[in-house]
């Protein structure tokens, strides 16, 4: 039964199409490669510059509304730049920022070489992009988005014909937030294969780093919650464009349905972008703490139960819509209910935070920054969970000012405490703390002069959405303030590239393990060369990489290992001192073979995956297919799907692993 | 961790579990869940695509009674025993990606390639009953905008019917791959892959069949 082997060793391969790219360094491996680390980066710098656009939207909205009948923007503009903005920091910024900490640290923090599937990691990336792309060029295609971020039918639905958004917005809108779902999800399931399959020996599931954790979680959510927007989409698409009856009131249709759809999806999405932030915070306390996090296990399920709850909630994003007293008394509970998981978790972050010795780092005071500020946004929001309070606030600023508390002050803090925590492991250098220092102080002061009067200005009446006002309503001068703040904001920000520019040149040399981590990311050099782990690291305790620099006495204080190495007696060749020493031994590792790996690799030197054109050849074919459709133009299909049949039949012809 | 030489003599826990799986290409010659990594990403998208079907089955049965709709209803135009031909097909699809992996598995590649084209064959059949369904439909009067009814039923069942088809691209290719000697017993997660993702399609078509055309009013 066994007797017969492959017919053709797959070493004897047959031409490819296209001879395949060699080179892991230089301007043209970024297109081609398949490094985890590379991808994570090109995820990074994608992001921030999308956030850029966001970010001038946002200001361009402030501008506006700077002083009451503003006239920087027409109602028309205004309403492509609150809708791109939204649309941007969900789908461009958001997602994309904690995918790219997810690609990089995921590897890293189980002890893998990369994640599951390398090139599908690439085709995700190039899809986000040009899914990114593919919207933007809709200002200069026939009109950008202006049905808002959750384009609520019939607005969204009307055909152009029936006059209700002018221009071929909504139909780019809905194209793109398809094709990013597709990105979205490759990058989730890759997440979830690679954390359930590839950890290092011994990284038991209740070892692993908490961001890790927090990232499985969102990972699961986006796999679920993806599929429901993306038919979603399909339906308002076919609508608008052919003619079906989905959301057309007057022929039965049922515009709420949309909204059902739209929440069952953009709820867990809420979580989606929060939870990798929270994942943050977790790993940046406990360092700065030098305390090991506070209550580990119940921090996990925590997550988990919010991942669960997350699904039973959507429905206090329509109380407004006259659901009916059973529904919303039951989506008012569920809500309630969904604070104390989240409450748990912030006394746990207290709970490290307290007794520990506290170095107020950039990233230690983004995180503390992080846990205050979502503290504020969780109030505002458990507040919603009140069926009458929230019915009042509804449309009014009070809500804009709640998700930007949990939004920009949850996730973003502790994004840019993830970017101080890991910049040095990514590219072998500090930023710079007192330019940092100053990036956090005018980031917390801007926020909340943005944002918190906005709570004032919702509760008296204000309504979202609308791009002037008379003056004369008490309005004029928390909204100017709301504008100061803004460009605070944005001086932090470019603060914050400024620190980027510094340090590459003068940042301190960041050595493996600057902060004394805790986790495995830190055993490595800075960066980390391609196969991440000259050994495959063996895990024998939580934080293990602490317990290799650190045991206790008989009192309970903390007793520095001397060496620095396992309890095997043998002196570890990757310490904090030399990283010269450590590239001594790594070298010899990748060339001939002097340490053998322990797994996932046969004793014949390292096996890395071989870069590939074929990501980028197929994800190509997505803004054709969604040219065509956007236009409804069939030319389009032939160059999409020449990209899609190519690049998919040579990509499963060609092998991961040019040996 | 560090310098610690270690090999796992037998699985214990949070240790790996060895699986069978030869593809020098992957760096996984072992997960942790026993699954291989393709197989278990495979899982993955099908659970994903069930919400996907999940929210135009929900649409579906939300609008398929809805009153006031003008046009034809499902009563009049539904030609049950016709499809129960066309679904049968399809699902006998199921037998022969069974045998076709069966084969592939044990190395007798000639049997896998009858097996694996009249799994497409039959999937063909059950796509050229959709087309001959949805002319039908279309000449009684019922179209994507006529009713809701018609929205809501070319909507799921072309969804369903895209799947099939690639589903079909799917199995041809394997059968062209094994044509040029380039499949082997070796490779035969790569049938077992494309398996799953079909017999997916297939209960998902039972859910539709007893959902759209068995339930009654």
């Amino acid at each position: 039964m066994t007797t017969v082997t492959r017919s053709l060793p797959k070493t004897v391969a047959r031409p490819l199409p296209l001879r395949r790219p060699q080179s892991t360094t230089g301007f043209w491996s970024w297109f081609t490669t398949i490094d985890h680390k590379k991808i994570g980066i090109l995820y990074g710098a994608t992001a921030l510059v999308f956030f850029v656009f966001g970010g001038v939207e946002a200001l361009l909205i402030r501008l506006q509304l700077a002083g009451p009948n503003g006239t920087v923007l027409t109602a028309a503009q205004y309403n492509t730049m609150f809708t791109m903005h939204g649309t941007t920091m969900v789908f461009l910024v958001g997602m994309p920022l904690a995918v790219a900490f997810g690609n990089y640290f995921i590897p890293l923090q189980i002890g893998a070489r990369d994640v599951a599937f390398p090139r599908l990691n690439m085709f995700g990336y190039w899809v986000v992009l040009f899914g990114g792309l593919f919207m933007y060029s809709s200002f200069f295609l026939g009109g950008a988005p202006n049905g808002g971020w959750f384009g609520y039918t019939p607005l969204t639905s009307t055909p152009i014909s029936g006059g209700a958004l002018p221009g071929m917005g909504p139909n780019f809108w809905c194209v793109g937030i398809a094709m990013l779902g597709i990105g979205s999800t490759t990058s989730a399931i890759n997440f979830i294969v690679t954390i359930l399959n590839m950890r290092a020996p011994g990284m038991t599931l209740m070892r692993m780093p908490v961001f890790t954790w927090m990232m499985t979680v969102v990972a699961f959510l986006t796999v679920f919650a993806m599929p429901i927007v993306t038919a979603a989409m399909i339906m308002v698409f076919f609508d608008r464009n052919f003619g079906t009856l989905f959301f057309v009131a007057s022929k039965g249709g049922d515009p709420l349905l949309y909204q059902h759809l739209f929440w069952l999806f953009g709820h867990p999405e809420v979580y989606i972008l929060i939870l990798p932030g929270m994942g943050i915070v977790s790993e940046v306390l406990p360092v700065f703490s030098r305390k090991p996090l506070f209550g580990y296990s119940v921090v996990i399920f925590s997550g988990i139960a919010i991942g669960f709850m997350g699904w039973g909630v959507w429905a206090h994003h329509m109380f407004a819509t006259g659901l009916g007293p059973v529904a919303i008394s039951a989506f008012g509970l569920s809500t309630m209910l969904i604070a104390i998981p989240t409450g748990v978790k912030i006394f746990n972050w207290l709970g490290t935070v307290y007794g520990g010795a506290v170095k107020l780092t950039t990233a230690m005071l983004f995180s503390l920054g992080f846990i205050a500020m979502f503290t504020l946004g969780g109030l505002s929001g458990v507040l919603h969970s009140i069926v009458p309070a929230d019915t009042q606030q509804t449309d009014t600023y009070f809500v804009v000012a709640h998700f930007h508390y949990v939004l920009f002050g949850g996730l973003f803090l502790g994004i840019f405490s993830g970017f101080y925590y890991w910049w040095p492991k990514v590219f072998g250098r500090l930023l710079n703390e007192t330019i940092g220092k100053w990036n956090f102080w005018l980031m917390l002061i801007g926020f909340n002069l943005t944002f918190f009067p906005m709570h004032i200005l919702g509760l008296t009446g204000m309504p979202r959405r609308t791009y002037r006002y008379p003056s004369g309503m008490g309005w004029d001068t928390m909204n100017l303030i709301e504008t100061i703040g803004a460009f605070i904001i944005a001086l932090s920000v470019l603060i914050f590239f400024v620190n980027i520019i510094y340090s590459t040149k003068r940042g301190k040399v960041a050595g493996n393990d600057p902060w004394d981590g805790r986790s495995l990311e830190w055993s490595i050099p800075s960066p980390p060369p391609a196969y991440n782990f000259a050994e495959i690291p063996v895990v024998e305790a939580r934080d293990d990489w602490w317990h290799h620099k650190y045991t206790e006495d008989a009192e309970g204080r903390l007793v520095k290992l001397p060496s620095g190495g396992a309890d095997d007696g043998e002196p570890a060749e990757v310490t904090t001192t030399g990283a010269t020493t450590t590239n001594v031994a790594v070298a010899s590792a990748g060339g001939v073979a002097t340490i053998e790996p322990v797994a996932h690799d046969d004793g014949h030197g390292i096996h890395m995956p071989s870069p590939s054109f074929y990501p980028l050849i197929v994800a190509l074919g997505l803004p054709c297919l969604g040219y065509a459709a956007v236009f409804t133009e069939k030319l389009w299909l032939i160059p999409g799907l020449l990209f899609l049949l190519f690049g998919i039949f040579a990509w499963g012809l060609e092998p991961g692993t040019e040996s | 961790m560090a310098t610690v030489e270690q090999t796992p003599t037998g699985p214990g826990p949070g240790e790996l579990v060895p699986t069978h799986h030869d593809d020098p290409a992957s760096a996984a010659h072992a997960t942790h869940t026993g699954v291989a990594n393709a197989k278990l990403a495979m899982w993955l998208f099908l659970s994903s695509d069930c919400l996907f079907f999940g929210a135009f089955i929900a649409t579906y049965l939300l609008y398929r009674d809805r009153p006031g709709q003008t046009g034809p209803t499902p009563q009049d135009i539904y030609n049950i025993p016709f499809t129960s031909v066309t679904s049968f097909i399809l699902l006998m699809s199921s037998l022969t990606m069974v045998l076709a992996l069966a084969a592939v598995q044990r190395g007798d590649y000639r049997r896998f390639r009858i097996w694996i084209l009249s799994t497409a064959l039959f999937g063909a059949t059950f796509i050229g009953g959709q087309i001959f369904e949805f002319t039908e439909f279309t000449r009684k009067g019922l179209n994507v905008d006529t009713n809701l009814f018609g929205s809501s039923f070319f909507i799921l069942t072309g969804i369903h019917g895209t799947h099939v088809l690639i589903g079909i691209v799917w199995l041809v290719s394997l059968w062209g791959l094994s044509m040029q000697s380039r499949l082997s017993q070796g490779d035969s997660e790569r049938v077992e892959i494309a398996g799953l993702y079909w017999h997916f399609v297939d209960v998902v078509w039972i859910v539709i069949f007893t959902v759209i055309y068995l339930l009654p009013k």
